[in-house]
């Protein structure tokens, strides 16, 4: 059946965002929380994600504007953020929280400008993947049984 | 309820009804758990709540701290364990942990993004049972039932061993500083009764065969004469040999003292600043500075905000409360002891019976044996005082906490209460008739907190001035005797707060005890045990035969018009050794009393028994709380029943001190005062 292919593909796509390091196993965990009673739910819960991350991207971008930084403010931002994103296993978005974390600590305001370019970078090109990714899942239609992506 | 009288909780058909619910639901454990989940962060509490349910857990999410507590507050036997995020914008997750584990006594998960050690520690010493780094696995999440059965094998201990020091401490702690007798804690009380009496207590109870051996029912007149001879001994040299000896019953055993004695002790260390106990349960709690009464005023203002929100507390008596707890001056009078769960202890019916017999009594000062222990936000330091004076059982803070119902009327006396006057009246006044034996020595030093004499005069009612929200208690529980001023027969009643005539109000809780003839009996002598009402809801197990005294109270309502006091007084008495713990939140009302009065003493399951209506007198004038209470059994309708509380009292006793079982006094037993 033409699922089939496209089942094949969307594991293929699946398998590379692992294997290129965008997601980690929390992002099984998600997959394996779907079931019939909430088929949709790993891609509810990313969708939730970038809809609520992006309020604290916006709050670190205008604490990012006032200078001097307020690096205890923009710590507990990113703390917030880090803790979302590792929750649905977005892994370089993740690490590029954790990065922009240590800058925060030890008060380099250059390292956390940086730093925080290269997250929103890794942050828009998960959410282009995963966005890809999801639309193969519908197309590729209903999860049936065993076929959970994995 | 005593063990003679047919332990109501043992025998109660609805102890035994419910807890055959309990079993079932038992069986399938931890299906069903109920579990509160709070984080700020959306997209974590939607996957959280999906792998919650995965495991099959009822889930409850909530994504600000304040909602979270107002939901906990509102349904304190709701929620089996909470998980709780430790930053949230709105209030430190830290700071909910200590307020659910104060108030209701629940375990708490924390989690966070931070594994630093710095804040997992934070959350040990908070109080936290477990730390979950983020981000959570379903796995982590599979096992936290075991928390819920942990903290119900414990307080199950407690309770067995009649208010071990242990839970003596956590209740007193808790009752203390939640003074709003959550009825989380009955009601934990109770489903963790039923759960671990499904699961642990088939067990414990074979080995402690608590239900069977015959116990020690530290009855108020009991109390009231170890603490006399404690008193003549001193403090320090009281050794269990030369207590027995001078108090000369037949039939005690020097176990029996030794382990009454410990809990004493640790209600007194409690009282005079937060013994630091090790076993303390709620190390967040009692740690120092949050011990004592300094999380407490917080924690106290918490609740008397929300007490007074819920309408028991008249915000005025809250400040009142407050400021007397805290040893603050405060204008008004009448902050009901918001702390203890007032809802609960006084809720019963009392604030009328009480407040406005109490108040017509108060100034009579006959009553103002609601002092007795209710030191109402008595502060450590006050407690200080108040223990020698209150002995145990005067937990005035349930009292006091009943007069947040009654606050109104309470005010008067809350504010009495904390006046040295009351003192003197107290003790002078036993007018109850009975000699107050306990009172003297209670009650005078009670009053040095104000408070204390007025609580503890009676029955030589300790005021578990718990902590500072204990004063409100004493004050309310001069109130409570006021009630029993109208009741000549509160023989026992002697709650001499005649003197504060603010106290009238609360002394009706003192004065059901007379009255209550069934009901309050556990509360008489569980006077120490305000605290334990205040407690009660929170604690559940732990001793409080409160349950049990729920059960008197709910009878002994009925009884006596001052039944509304007793069960105010019963939630005195069950202050007693529950620092909120015993109360389980099902006392709150009467229950909780009437749990008082059973934890008091050891007697879990006295209380209860007693209640038949026994006359409250008795057990109030000697101090000795019996809370003999007549009630039908069911007295805690939903409650483990007395039955559980019986057998959690037993099993308490059982662990405190084999030998102690042998005593089937009708009253409830002392032991589990909260020492």
């Amino acid at each position: 059946m033409e699922r089939n292919p496209m089942r094949r593909q969307l594991q293929t796509l699946r398998k590379s965002l692992f294997d290129q390091g965008y997601l980690d196993d929390q992002f099984v965990q998600l997959e394996e929380l779907q079931d019939d009673a909430n088929p949709n739910f790993v891609e509810e819960v990313v969708t939730l994600y970038y809809r609520d991350s992006g309020r604290i991207i916006l709050n670190i971008e205008q604490a990012l504007e006032r200078k001097p930084f307020d690096f205890n403010k923009l710590d507990a931002y990113m703390h917030q953020f880090k803790g979302s994103s590792s929750s649905i296993g977005a892994k370089k978005v993740k690490a590029e929280s954790t990065l922009f974390r240590e800058y925060c600590r030890s008060r380099n305001g250059e390292g956390c400008m940086r730093t925080f370019q290269q997250l929103k970078k890794e942050y828009a090109t998960l959410r282009r993947k995963l966005e890809a990714y999801f639309q193969l899942a519908r197309q590729a239609g209903p999860v049936e049984t065993a076929c959970r992506p994995k | 309820m005593n063990s003679s009288s047919g332990k109501t909780y043992m025998s109660t058909s609805n102890s035994s009804a419910g807890w055959k619910a309990g079993d079932a639901a038992a069986d399938q454990f931890p299906v069903g758990l109920r579990v509160l989940v709070v984080d700020d962060d959306p997209t974590c509490l939607m996957i959280l709540e999906k792998m919650l349910r995965t495991c099959l857990y009822e889930v409850t999410k909530c994504n600000r701290a304040e909602t979270a507590l107002s939901m906990l507050r509102e349904n304190k036997s709701g929620f089996d364990v909470v998980i709780s995020d430790v930053h949230m914008p709105d209030m430190d997750g830290f700071k909910l942990l200590e307020h659910i584990g104060l108030e209701m006594d629940l375990p708490v998960i924390m989690m966070s993004a931070d594994d630093g050690k710095h804040v997992v520690m934070k959350g040990v010493t908070h109080g936290a049972c477990d730390y979950l780094i983020k981000p959570v696995r379903i796995e982590a999440l599979k096992n936290i039932w075991q928390h819920v059965v942990r903290k119900r094998k414990n307080e199950w201990k407690d309770f067995e061993q009649s208010g071990s020091v242990e839970e003596g401490d956590r209740q007193l702690k808790q009752s203390e500083e939640a003074d709003y007798s959550s009825s989380a804690n009955e009601g934990n009380w109770k489903s963790s009764k039923r759960r671990k009496d499904d699961e642990d207590e088939t067990d414990e109870r074979d080995d402690t065969s608590s239900l069977k051996k015959p116990r020690v029912v530290w009855s108020v007149e009991l109390h009231q004469q170890f603490v006399a001879a404690v008193n003549q001994l001193g403090i320090d040299k009281a050794v269990p040999k030369k207590i027995l000896e001078l108090m000369n019953v037949p039939g005690l055993t020097r176990e029996n003292v030794a382990s009454h004695l410990q809990k004493y002790r640790l209600y007194l260390r409690r009282l005079s600043g937060v013994s630091q106990h090790p076993s303390s349960l709620n190390n967040s709690f009692m740690s120092p500075q949050e011990a004592t009464f300094g999380p407490l005023s917080s924690l106290n203002g918490l609740d008397l905000q929300t007490l007074a929100a819920t309408g028991q507390l008249p915000a005025q008596s809250l400040v009142t409360l407050q400021a007397a707890g805290l040893g603050r001056p405060t204008g008004k009078s009448g902050i009901p002891m918001p702390l203890v769960d007032q809802r609960n202890i006084f809720s019963f019916e009392n604030p009328k019976l009480r407040f406005g017999d109490g108040q017509q009594h108060v100034n009579n000062n006959k009553q103002m044996n609601l002092l007795h222990g209710i030191p109402t936000t008595m502060e450590p330091k006050q407690l200080a005082g108040l223990h020698h004076g209150a002995q145990s059982m005067g937990n005035m803070n349930m009292q006091v906490a009943s007069h947040g119902s009654q606050s109104s009327q309470n005010n008067p006396l809350l504010m009495q209460m904390a006046q040295p006057q009351v003192r003197g009246q107290m003790l002078n006044d036993t007018s109850l008739g009975h000699p107050p034996r306990l009172l003297s020595p209670m009650g005078q030093p009670i009053l040095s907190n104000g408070i204390a004499a007025n609580v503890s005069t009676r029955n030589g009612i300790q005021e578990n001035i718990r902590a500072p929200s204990y004063n409100p208690v004493s004050q309310t529980s001069s109130m409570l005797n006021f009630p029993m001023n109208h009741a000549p027969e509160l023989p026992g009643n002697s709650f001499p707060l005649g003197s504060t005539p603010g106290i009238s109000s609360l002394t009706p809780k003192v004065a059901f005890q007379e009255d209550v003839n069934s009901d309050i009996k556990g509360t008489v002598g569980f006077l120490p045990s305000y605290d334990i009402f205040n407690d009660l809801n929170q604690h559940k197990p732990q001793n409080w035969e409160l349950q049990n005294v729920g059960m008197t109270f709910d009878a002994s309502q009925h009884s006596n018009s001052l039944q509304g006091n007793l069960n105010h007084a019963h939630s005195v008495l069950v202050q007693q050794g529950f620092p909120s713990g015993q109360v389980n939140g099902q006392n709150r009302s009467a229950t909780v009393v009437s749990k008082a009065m059973f934890s008091s003493g050891d007697s879990t399951g006295h209380v209860n028994a007693q209640n038949g209506n026994q006359q409250l007198n008795s057990l109030l004038v000697d101090g000795t709380v019996r809370v003999k209470s007549e009630t039908p059994t069911n007295l805690y309708p939903d409650d483990f029943g007395q039955e559980d509380l019986m057998s959690a009292l037993l099993k308490q006793q059982d662990a405190i001190a084999p030998a102690e079982h042998e005593f089937d006094f009708d009253g409830y037993s002392l032991d589990n005062i909260p020492v």
